[in-house]
């Protein structure tokens, strides 16, 4: 008895977790397919999740209404697509090395406005409650769904059939797939290109405003601790298909809460182990799913670290 | 080979003062003759709610203090940046007291620029200092594990679950000093109190922090405290969820106006207005300060709403008992494994130095080191 109450308690809280922090990851990694999809990386959705946290925080607290802050995290990002889209338009300039650079600089640029916002409580998003129908108060904490989650599975499934049956979704897949088509076609590249990394930034925003303003819901400097990095990641790992970043995006929430989930019920040697179990994860996937002989599937032609 | 060392600080005191012929009066160093000027160097943002925050707030009551001015300089890493920003307030400003608030700054950087400078007195908030190190230099400590059992005196009248939850960053000596404290204090009041930990591996790691609190809220925790750098996070999820929660390092009331019981505060201000007025008297200041309530440097946070009378009421009496040098660590005490630490009847001084090595859990806590 003992036993099955231990496992349900463990697989309760992986389900939560996977509800709870999923949500970065999840827009972060759809911002990033849309990006790759259009032939670019941008390595620097970490400095735009973090700014997007910042940012976020501080129109909710300046405004009253985290929304706001939602909206303002993501336009936020956006500015930064922008410039990681036209600095990667110049001749001769690395998107990867641009991305770094912009990772840095909107990490630090997040730290040093939100100084001031690392004190003050700003008001939080709302969460809907879906565990109305149950009495175990655990399972209806995990079925505390904040929208933003809602909105991000919406999301994926607008992305995967928006690349597969609209017009716009043909010129971002020619674009990443072949530049030189893509031209013949009249398309024009970098305006492609340029769209396409402001809307992933604005996504990343998003994400970075959920950190702040839901799970855990402060704004600390520690905040992200790589979350962007990783989202970067798991695009590869869920094969530049959105529905598969949903799904990857659930994984990692899951992983991630096994380590304080087991030690709650009294498994807690190799604590150390069990939290490294997303990244753990990440490379047995990958290594499990790559090949030598033929390059990754999915990924568009385009992207420098396929060509 | 250091004296020909230039910091652009010293550079450009020295050619300002060159070329604009500034007056004596001027010049920072003179202008300290008349007081104290006092350094505080920090590793991260003063207003973390924790840590760095505990030491910002002792370095403003400095302030008040009249004639001592005070130079502050936040997120210095544990880097010889830390000796470049000693030194310019020593040579700019004229800082006489250096206060080096974090453990990794003592070797070697306040150690070498306490050599180079004796006349300047340096102290470092963690017990290093030994008799081989310069006399100019010394250590300042408080222990929090004293104020984490009246903590515990606290939640174990608060929970009615009888289980306290406490969210841990890494298994080192002082953390599980405060985590086997913690559970003393509770069980003083409550026999069938357990102490559950989660430890998350990190000092600073908000996401995991927050998970680790709520995995313990649904093992059936409904008090929650902890031993991270930024309890933030930890104290408002246990707000959020409904329960109780005691706070740590600095004061967390603001962030849980319903649950929050009291906390673990270090009072940092007590030792710095000590120096100060040491100083100005002309008196040595000494090598190794430590203690706890009975001088003064712990505290407890002012009670909160979640504080019920009776536990208020406990608290305030352990606090006397513990301020009048009453052990914590009183037998029957087993370690986790069931090895016996102390046998009925024996005690443990609570400043005894075997408690500065503690590596083991005491039993009645859940979780393991390692």
């Amino acid at each position: 008895m003992f036993e099955d109450s231990a496992l349900a308690t463990v697989l309760l809280a992986m389900f939560a977790g996977a509800i709870r922090v999923s949500t970065p990851f999840l827009f972060v990694s759809l911002g990033e397919t849309l990006t790759e999809k259009s032939g670019r990386i941008n390595l620097g959705l970490e400095g735009t999740l973090v700014f997007g946290a910042m940012s976020g925080y501080a129109i909710s607290y300046h405004t009253g209404s985290p929304w706001l802050g939602v909206l303002v995290a993501g336009l936020c990002g956006s500015c930064f697509g922008a410039l990681h889209g036209y600095l990667c338009k110049l001749p001769k300039v690395n998107d990867i090395a641009i991305g770094i650079a912009l990772m840095l600089f909107g990490t630090g640029l997040a730290f040093f406005f939100g100084k001031a916002y690392i004190q003050p409580q700003a008001p939080r998003l709302p969460s809907i409650s879906f565990g109305f129908w149950t009495d175990m108060p655990a399972l209806r904490q995990a079925l505390e769904i904040n929208p933003l989650f809602l909105l991000g599975i919406v999301l994926a499934f607008v992305l995967w059939w928006g690349l597969k049956n609209t017009r716009w979704g043909l010129t971002v897949r020619t674009t990443g797939d072949s530049a030189p088509a893509a031209l013949a076609l009249g398309i024009n590249v970098n305006q492609v290109r340029l769209l396409s990394t402001m809307v992933g930034g604005f996504f990343a925003g998003v994400g970075g405003s959920f950190l702040s303003l839901y799970y855990p819901g402060s704004w600390t400097e520690g905040l992200s601790s790589g979350q962007g990095l990783m989202a970067v990641a798991l695009v590869i790992f869920a094969r530049w298909n959105p529905l598969y970043c949903f799904l990857a995006a659930l994984l990692f929430g899951a992983a991630g809460a096994l380590g304080p989930a087991l030690q709650s019920i009294g498994i807690s040697r190799g604590y150390h182990f069990f939290n490294a179990a997303p990244y753990i994860m990440t490379l047995l996937i990958m290594i499990a799913s790559t090949s030598p002989k033929r390059s990754l599937k999915g990924a568009p032609g385009e992207l420098s670290i396929t060509k | 080979m250091s004296k020909f060392e230039l910091n652009r600080r010293s550079l450009l005191k020295s050619s300002a003062a060159g070329l604009l012929g500034l007056s004596a009066a001027g010049l920072p160093r003179l202008a300290s003759a008349a007081g104290l000027t006092a350094g505080i160097v920090y590793v991260g943002p003063r207003d973390d709610f924790g840590w760095n925050q505990a030491h910002a707030v002792a370095a403003a009551a400095l302030k008040e203090v009249p004639g001592v001015t005070v130079v502050e300089e936040e997120n210095v890493p544990e880097t010889i940046a830390v000796q470049k920003s000693m030194e310019s307030m020593i040579n700019l400003d004229g800082a006489e007291l250096i206060f080096a608030t974090s453990f990794g700054y003592y070797k070697p950087f306040v150690l070498d620029l306490a050599a180079k400078y004796p006349d300047v007195q340096f102290r470092h908030a963690a017990p290093l200092w030994t008799d081989a190190d310069p006399k100019n230099a010394g250590s300042y400590f408080g222990y929090l594990d004293q104020a984490h059992y009246i903590d515990g005196v606290a939640a174990g009248l608060s929970t009615t679950t009888n289980k306290l939850g406490f969210v841990a960053a890494k298994p080192i000596g002082t953390v599980l000093r405060n985590i086997n404290s913690f559970l003393l204090g509770a069980k003083k009041v409550n026999p069938d109190a357990t102490v559950q930990v989660i430890f998350t591996g990190e000092w600073s790691m908000p996401v995991r922090e927050a998970e680790a609190a709520n995995a313990l809220v649904d093992a059936g925790c409904d008090v929650l405290t902890c031993h991270v750098d930024g309890p933030k996070v930890v104290i408002e999820t246990a707000e959020s969820r409904g329960i109780k929660c005691c706070g740590h390092n600095a004061s967390q009331a603001p962030l849980a106006p319903k649950g929050f019981i009291t906390g673990a505060e270090y009072k940092w201000a007590t030792i710095y207005k000590m120096f100060a007025n040491d100083l100005a008297e002309g008196k040595t200041l000494p090598n190794f300060t430590g203690g706890g309530f009975d001088v003064d440097f712990v505290q407890s946070t002012p009670y909160g709403a979640g504080a019920s009378e009776a536990a208020i009421a406990a608290a305030d009496a352990a606090r006397a008992d513990v301020k009048a040098g009453k052990p914590i660590f009183t037998g029957p005490i087993n370690k986790q494994d069931g090895t016996p630490l102390l046998a009925a009847g024996a005690s443990l001084d609570n400043y005894d130095p075997s408690l500065d090595q503690t590596d083991y859990l005491i039993e009645g806590v859940v979780g393991s080191i390692t």
